[in-house]
Formats: C-alpha cells, structure tokens, sequence
C-alpha cells in the first residue's frame, strides 16, 4: 500500500509541491508517448480500425453526396467513439498486464497526478487519430472538414469522452470481462457527450446558426468540467488495492 | 438467517392490498380520458413508477457518496438493492409508456429526448449490474459500483429535466405545460385521485420490495463468508 504525499504547509514548499506535480502528470505521459512510439501498437490499432470503420460506413450507409451531408458528422463520431474504446482499454490493460500500475501507485505523488497523466496521454492519443482521419475522409469525400468550429467541437468533445472513459478503462480492465465491459460502461454514460458533439459537429458542417449550435455546446462544456472533477474526486477510489 | 421481522410481513400484505387497489381506482374509479380513451389509464401506473424508480436512482447516487466515505460494505448492500428494484421499476415505465404511445402518438416508440434519456439511464443499471459481476473480491466490487453509480446517476436527473430543456413531445402533466406537446391532459377530481393514490400505493411497494432486497443482500453476504470459512 502506498503512502499518500504529504502536503507541507509552508508556501515554498508547497509551491515545489504543486511543480512536483505536474513533474508527476508530464512524466506519465512522456513515459506513454515513449512507450507508444516504440511499440506503435496502440496508435495503428486505433488508425486502422477507424479506417476500417469509415470503409464499412461508406458501403453501409452508401455515403453519396446527399446522405453525406446529414451523417458526415454522425459517422465521424461513431469512428472517434470506438477507436477511442479501442485506444483506452488498450492504454490500461498495459498498465495492468505489465504491472505498471502497481509501480506508478507506489510513487509517492498524488493518486490525480496519476489519472491526469493517462488522461492527457489518452487525449493525445485520440487527437493524434482523429487529426489523421480528417484528411482522409476530407480526401475520400471530397468535403473540407477543416473548420475552425468543427476542431473545436472534435477538441471538446474528446475531452469529455476520454476523462470519463480513462477512468471507466481504470475500473474495467480489474475485472474478469475487461475486454467487452468498457464500451458498455462508457457509452451509455458519456452517451450525452458523444450527442451534443454530434449535433454541434453537424450544425457547423450544415452552416447552421450559432445561436442553433449554441445549446449543444455548452452542454459539452458542463459535461467536460463535471466528468474531469468528478473523474479527478473518484480516481482515487477506483485504483486503491 | 434473522428470521423476517412482523413489520415486514404487515407490509407484504399492505403492498400488496395497495396494488390491487391501485389498481381498480384506475381502472375502475377514475374517470375516462374523453380523447384517449381507456388507454390513458396506463398513466398512473406510468408515473407511478417512474417516480419510485427516479428517486431510486437518486437515492443510489447518495449512497454512492455514503459508501465512498465510510468503506462500510452495508451501504453497497443497500444500494444494490436500490439499483435492482428501480431498474426493474423504470423498466415497467419504459414498456408502460410505450403502450400508451402506440395509441397515443401512434408509434410504440420514437427517438425524442425524453424516451432516448430514458433509455439511456436504463442501460446504465443495467451496465452497473453488468460491472458487478464482472468483479470477485467484496471490497472492490462495492468501489467500482459506487463509482459507477455516481457517475451514472449524474444522467437521472438530466432525464427528468430533459423535457423542460429540449423540444419533446412528451406530456408535462405536472406542474407545466408544453406546448407542442402529444396526447396531453389536464386532470379531473377523480383522475388526481387515482393519480395520488397511485404514487402512495407505489412507494409502499418499493420500499417492501427494497427492504426484502436488503434482506436477501444480507442473507447472501453471509452465505459468502461461510463459503470462504469453509474453504479454509
């Protein structure tokens, strides 16, 4: 059992308490994006399979010039939320299986230090993905999905669903079913997010109004501040042997 | 095994004096819907039940948080069965609204805001049911439901006020109007009545069913525990 850091009460020191960690926070995610760009087994998992999605899309929805216009953004969101269970089960059960964890549990910072490590790695991870199958789709369908808004919507929306879902993968991957139960944890409950997102995603798309837009992005907003704290309070609870 | 306490038993058989009665009040006493006709009277068993299984639901987010602070594994007991007796509750909602909606809307079910968060939060307990078995050790399976329940109890409430917030066709029939609401009504004497009546009768189901849940919670911790004992 690891002890927790202790929090000194002196300013200075609590300063250097406070650079210690996000010392702590950068250093696991510089150890993942190390790790990964070594062994590249998560990052062309998760391209692959998006690319396999869009291609399966393609033929099921038979995505011409009219249709595209309605499901673009659906499709796109369907691809980043499965590439991103795919990614976050895979970003855990590492951990997990190398016994990873249990060492990053025994340093002595701060247990959020831990989950905002893999929380940014995983953003990372999914950002770097979805920054690939952009240009792709916009190639493949002839469509420019480079838009200001549309980014910032792929940006919020991403934020929301790996907060929750780095802490879900935390839960799942310490069960028997680990490599079904995740998308059955994560989508119902970042289900609002993944709507607003699609919503807002096809509003920019369609040129609609911001004022019709602006719903749907708010509630993105409160949905990421509220799974980042409640993520941040319960990590603790989940990872605790 | 404690044997069932006398207040149990005493509300077994008001629970179930209460449903019948539930029942005929709203088939037999309350006036009919001059629109909908008899199919209306699905309602006050639709809200009936959907009340008890929200403030299930909120009341397993509260214990959530008790659980989370005190470690004592009688409040994931209690909690489980909260999560149990609701999902079945709200399941009963959901299929009760849906034979309403086939006259009413004539459509068994549509994708509107309401029934979608409906839905949703219904697969959330079902996924914390889901997570629980997936886990051996008490200890950390009464952790994960905890954690999971919290965060999934974040979108009960966001059902409920779903319908004030987006553009939905379904009825407020309790304090508000929606205007472009389908297959709504305003309530007569006898219809409040029934309305009532079915409310009280349903939350003295819930909490005999949650009591008796409880009970077989504790009956099974216990079988556990002389499982382990007799292992070793």
């Amino acid at each position: 059992m690891a002890t927790k850091a202790s929090h000194p009460n002196s300013l200075s020191k609590k300063e250097a308490a406070i650079g210690g960690y996000f010392k702590a926070i950068s250093a696991i995610i510089w150890k993942d994006v190390r790790a990964e760009f070594r062994s590249w087994e998560l990052l062309s998992a998760m391209l692959v399979f998006s690319l396999l999605a869009i291609l399966i899309f393609n033929f099921a929805l038979e995505l011409d010039v009219k249709t595209r216009q309605s499901v673009t953004a659906g499709v796109l969101w369907a691809t980043f939320a499965f590439a991103g269970t795919l990614g976050l089960n895979r970003s855990m059960s590492i951990e997990k299986d190398r016994g990873c964890l249990d060492g990053l549990l025994l340093a002595p910072v701060d247990r959020s230090a831990i989950y905002f490590g893999k929380f940014f790695s995983n953003l990372a991870f999914m950002l770097i993905v979805e920054a690939i199958v952009l240009p792709v789709y916009s190639v493949l369908y002839n469509t420019n999905l480079f838009q200001p808004g549309l980014i910032a919507i792929i940006l919020l929306g991403s934020v929301g669903y790996t907060s929750v879902g780095t802490l879900l993968a935390a839960m799942s991957v310490q069960t028997r079913t680990r490599d079904v139960l995740l998308p059955i944890l994560l989508f119902p409950v970042a289900f609002a997010v993944l709507l607003s997102a699609v919503k807002a995603s096809g509003g920019f798309l369609n040129g609609a109004d911001f004022a019709e837009i602006s719903f749907p992005i708010n509630l993105l907003i409160v949905y990421d501040i509220i799974f980042i704290a409640i993520s941040f309070m319960l990590f603790d609870a989940v990872v605790e042997e | 095994m404690n044997k069932k306490p006398l207040a149990l038993k005493i509300l077994d058989l008001v629970s179930i004096v209460l449903l019948i009665a539930a029942t005929y009040l709203s088939i037999f006493v309350a006036p009919m819907e001059r629109v909908m006709g008899n199919v209306q009277r699905v309602f006050y068993f639709h809200v009936g039940t959907a009340w008890v299984a929200l403030i299930g639901f909120i009341f397993t987010a509260a214990l959530s948080v008790i659980y989370l602070a005190t470690k004592n594994l009688k409040w994931d007991r209690i909690q489980v069965a909260a999560v149990e007796v609701s999902v079945v509750f709200f399941l009963i909602t959901i299929i009760l609204g849906s034979i309403w909606a086939r006259p009413a809307w004539n459509t068994w079910w549509t994708w509107d805001p309401r029934l979608t968060t409906a839905a949703v939060v219904e697969l959330v307990y079902i996924a914390y049911f889901m997570l629980r078995q997936g886990l051996d050790d008490p200890n950390k399976r009464a952790n994960f439901s905890a954690v999971y329940a919290l965060i999934g109890g974040l979108s009960a409430p966001i059902t409920f006020f779903s319908i004030r917030l987006f553009r939905t066709i379904h009825p407020v029939v309790i304090a508000g109007t929606n205007a472009e609401a389908e297959g709504s009504f305003s309530m007569s004497g006898g219809m409040l009545q029934a309305f009532f009546f079915a409310l009280f009768a349903f939350t003295v189901i819930f909490i005999d069913l949650f009591w008796n849940r409880i009970r077989l919670g504790e009956a099974q911790a216990k079988v556990e525990e002389m499982k382990i004992n007799a292992a070793y």
